[in-house]
């Protein structure tokens, strides 16, 4: 997707009608209506999104909506349409306008302070995180905003944070107007109240110093230690003197600075009373260190100086590999950023916006159409009808009357309401459902890598060998005590078992991220190798949420009719409208006159010569009933009750072989929020075996997970919503299922691209054979170590030796450990499309 | 002799400045993002670019 061509040009209308063509992660569900009709069809030149209707245009350009519109036309105007011909369609679509006043809050000084990073009398620096940016384009268009507004100074994108650093004057522009020009032009801020309360930490760098630094000093030691290695002629041998101490020199940056992360890992292991695999590397880093430090001052020999600087070199490596971090993923997200910065209070008439910690218990809040609700509270004004998919997991948005509870975390479909704050935001439900202890639980690793393990054995091992040719060597040469210990010590470290882990890992890691499955860190790797229950949410991950499936019951509809009920459907923004319109598809719309939406309750509005209507059965028929309103829509034409089209989850199409896959190897659950309505279309596709639970609370997702693992499982959680945040942290594993990996997900171990979600038992394929990996580079130390020690327990080990075996062994491994992995790759991921 | 001597100095000295470099550049911030720059570099500061007529 992100290339420049040429080519494409700007100006040209002739290419606007095409076969449809969509980007691959740009609209997910629209794949099947592509697959099956190739019809010749409009796309917004903007977004590249299908045009229902082919009345908006501008010089010759067709768009989705009057969104797209507008951004194409305020580009044009400051001559920035190279936006559109460095990629095909690079917007967003525009089609929910984006609140007017939105961004008033940007004007209320004390917020103002918590996200600038600098100011002076003539201008301010601030970082926005931008989530739209995808591409050159975004790069382009943002980089050159200066020239649609002067008092920008200048923009700088870092396209892996996807953050864009402005510098303006704010003697002509406020930071709200700064931000309604990047929502002007598509890329609306995404400004959280974690923004407000901490900033990202900045990516750790001292590793690739540490990394600069021994690789610099080992370099020059191999260099200096040649004439070693070859011998020196009796007339330079007072130059041998000269090349020693200068790798002593070059040793201590490497012994004092480099090393150091092992000392640490390995001290704070120690503290713990815990062996960890840094503690014999430490121990062997000193040893070398010292004894080689020992034989330049007493002039017996050169040391290994190079050998110790290759190693630290080459575990650095490994490390830098494996703690490789996706910058622009958050693990640690809590709701503090799902919640908006400010809302908008109403007082004595007057709105004004109001920043979340200074809402008071009393307080009347305007919540707007696609808003969230920020604190518990009674709605006032207006019908709330509120999604609460994210929090609670209900598939369907809720109706709430006038004087009925409202609770902070869900977003309102319907238009604006007004509710009575009765809890502050740090009281409401989900934020104490968040602070409850066991969400709160401690970041400690959730379990010791098996590496670990292995490492203990090898130090007791090592210990034992370097032990029986100590006494040996006492009885014969006690001299030669010393030389042997640190011999040992020198050349079997388990640096061969680190060095698999670590490569190994740091390449499985790099080749899930490619395939769009971001583990936190490569203990992740290992807990999903040994996964034995795997849990699923419903709502959201086995359903998606912008689909829904349609079915309709009742009179036939001929073609005018169903082209009546779509037009009418799309002039309403709530979710049952959105879901008959995407169910009509590209139908050819009629216009509409007498539009009336109640909220509610449902839209109606003449079509020709029909008066249609569509809503729930009260509003259609006038009584009221109580079938399950939510998830069905009734149609009446000129009056008369014809039908109704019935609302089901859409399960992701790749569930169905997924779950067969799985089923074979691990114990399924699934736990919903929902009414077990779909029980049995869910029993069906998920097998007879799999457990599946209803109507479950956050609070008893994690439950469950626990009494699993009280059993003896190890679990992994899929969920995607804050009403899994708790089951996620609870399991071994959990992932965190996105559409799009830059929105909010709940803390997780993995984030997984939705559309990867079929791809799932591939993954842990590759994860187990991860395991594998490491293990046999291992057994192939092993036979460098037994090398190496034949020669340190008969007390020769010259440090020729020492410096080919050591460069060779992590050599060797290297090769296998990134082959075996690629090759593991290339066998469990043949399948997978590479992005 | 002496020769080796100022080689091994030269050398060293020459792999320091590398090694200045490197860290400066880490420091600078050259690492942090490797999409934005050399697709920043290909950006015409022309209002557009001279059309081409290749329909795909």
């Amino acid at each position: 997707m992100i290339q420049i061509t040429a080519g494409i040009e700007a100006g040209h209308a002739g290419r606007q009608i095409r076969l449809l063509h969509l980007h691959p992660n740009k609209n997910p569900f629209m794949h099947s209506s592509a697959n099956t009709h190739t019809y010749q069809q409009l796309v917004c030149f903007h977004c590249g999104e299908a045009c229902t209707i082919a009345t908006i245009t501008a010089e010759n350009k067709h768009f989705c909506c009057e969104g797209c519109k507008m951004v194409y036309q305020l580009l044009n105007k400051h001559g920035l349409c190279d936006y559109y011909s460095l990629n095909e369609n690079p917007g967003l679509t525009q089609r929910i306008p984006v609140r007017k006043d939105k961004f008033a809050f940007l004007e209320d000084a004390a917020i103002q302070q918590q996200l600038i990073s600098f100011s002076n009398d003539q201008q301010t620096h601030i970082t926005f995180y931008l989530p739209q940016i995808h591409c050159s384009s975004c790069l382009y268009l943002l980089e050159n905003l200066h020239r649609m507004q002067p008092a920008v100074i200048s923009t700088t994108v870092n396209f892996s944070r996807k953050e864009v650093s402005i510098i303006f004057d704010h003697n002509h522009i406020s930071l709200q107007k700064v931000a309604e020009l990047l929502t002007g032009i598509g890329y609306e801020p995404y400004i959280s109240l974690q923004n407000l309360q901490h900033h990202k930490p900045g990516p750790k760098k001292s590793l690739i110093y540490q990394l600069g630094v021994a690789g610099f000093c080992f370099a020059n030691i191999m260099l200096l230690s040649f004439p070693e290695y070859l011998g020196l002629e009796p007339a330079d041998l007072q130059l041998q003197g000269v090349f020693r101490w200068l790798n002593v020199l070059l040793a201590l940056p490497v012994f004092l600075y480099s090393a150091y992360p092992f000392y640490e890992s390995g001290w704070k292991g120690l503290r713990h009373k815990f062996l960890n695999i840094d503690a014999p590397i430490a121990l062997a880093i000193i040893v070398t260190f010292s004894r080689s430090l020992y034989e330049v001052i007493s002039g017996t020999g050169a040391g290994y100086f190079d050998s110790m600087a290759g190693i630290v070199f080459f575990m650095l490596i490994g490390r830098v590999l494996q703690d490789k971090t996706y910058q622009q993923l958050s693990f640690e997200r809590d709701f503090t950023s799902y919640f908006p910065v400010a809302a908008t209070l109403v007082k004595d008439g007057q709105e004004r916006s109001v920043s979340l910690p200074e809402i008071k218990a009393g307080d009347t809040l305007l919540i707007h159409s696609n808003e969230l609700i920020p604190a518990d509270g009674i709605c006032t004004r207006g019908k709330a009808c509120i999604d609460y998919s994210f929090v609670t997991g209900e598939s369907l948005p809720v109706n709430k009357e006038m004087g009925e509870m409202v609770y902070a975390g869900g977003k309102q479909t319907g238009s604006a309401i007004e509710i009575l704050v009765i809890k502050e935001v740090a009281q409401s439900y989900l934020t104490r459902l968040w602070s409850a202890d066991v969400f709160k639980k401690n970041n400690e690793p959730k379990s010791v890598s098996f590496v670990h393990l292995l490492s203990r054995y090898f130090t007791y091992i090592l210990f034992s060998i370097a032990a029986i040719a100590a006494t040996y060597w006492a009885f014969t040469d006690s001299t030669k005590v010393w030389n042997v210990i640190t011999a040992v010590l020198i050349v079997a470290c388990p640096c061969a078992l680190l060095l698999s882990n670590t490569f190994t890992n740091g390449n499985i890691l790099r080749i899930l991220g490619r395939n769009k499955l971001y583990l936190r860190n490569a203990q992740a790797i290992e807990d999903m190798a040994g996964i034995t229950h795997i849990v699923f949410d419903k709502t959201g991950t086995l359903t998606t949420t912008s689909e829904q499936q349609v079915t309709y019951e009742g009179l036939a509809l001929n073609q005018r009719q169903q082209q009546a009920i779509a037009s009418l459907a799309a002039q309403s923004n709530h979710p049952l409208s959105r879901a008959l319109v995407s169910h009509f598809g590209n139908i050819q719309r009629l216009p509409i006159s007498a539009f009336r939406e109640i909220p509610g309750k449902g839209i109606r509005g003449m079509v020709g010569d029909q008066y249609i209507s569509l809503g729930s059965p009260d509003f259609i028929s006038g009584y009221t009933t109580t079938i399950e309103k939510g998830a069905r829509v009734y149609v009446a034409i000129d009056d008369k009750v014809v039908g109704h089209f019935s609302m089901h989850n859409h399960y992701r199409e790749s569930v169905a072989p997924l779950v067969q896959s799985l089923s074979a190897h691990y114990k399924l659950s699934v736990l919903s929020g929902d009414h077990d309505t779909e029980r049995a279309t869910l029993q069906r596709m998920m097998g007879a075996s799999t457990t599946l639970l209803f109507n479950q609370q956050p609070g008893d997702k994690l439950q469950y997970i626990k009494k699993l693992q009280e059993n003896g499982e190890r679990v992994m959680m899929i969920g995607d919503g804050l009403n899994d945040a708790g089951a996620l942290k609870q399991s071994n594993v959990g992932i965190a299922l996105a559409d799009d990996c830059n929105n909010f997900t709940p803390a997780s171990d993995a984030i997984m691209d939705a559309s990867q979600f079929s791809h799932l038992y591939r993954f842990m394929r590759l994860c187990k054979a991860n395991k594998q990996i490491v293990i046999a580079s291992f057994i192939l130390s092993i036979a460098y170590n037994i090398i190496g020690l034949s020669f340190a327990v008969q007390g020769v080990l010259s440090p020729m030796i020492a410096a080919i075996l050591m460069p060779a062994s992590s050599l060797s491994i290297l090769l296998v450990t990134f082959g075996c992995s690629n090759i593991a790759a290339r066998l469990f991921l043949k399948d997978v499309p590479r992005t | 002799m002496s020769a080796i001597i100022i080689l091994l100095i030269a050398s060293i000295s020459v792999a320091a400045i590398f090694l200045a470099a490197f860290i400066w550049s880490v420091r600078n911030g050259q690492f942090d993002d490797e999409f934005s720059p050399p697709q920043r570099i290909l950006f015409d500061n022309s209002p557009s670019p001279p059309p081409k007529n290749t329909d795909q």
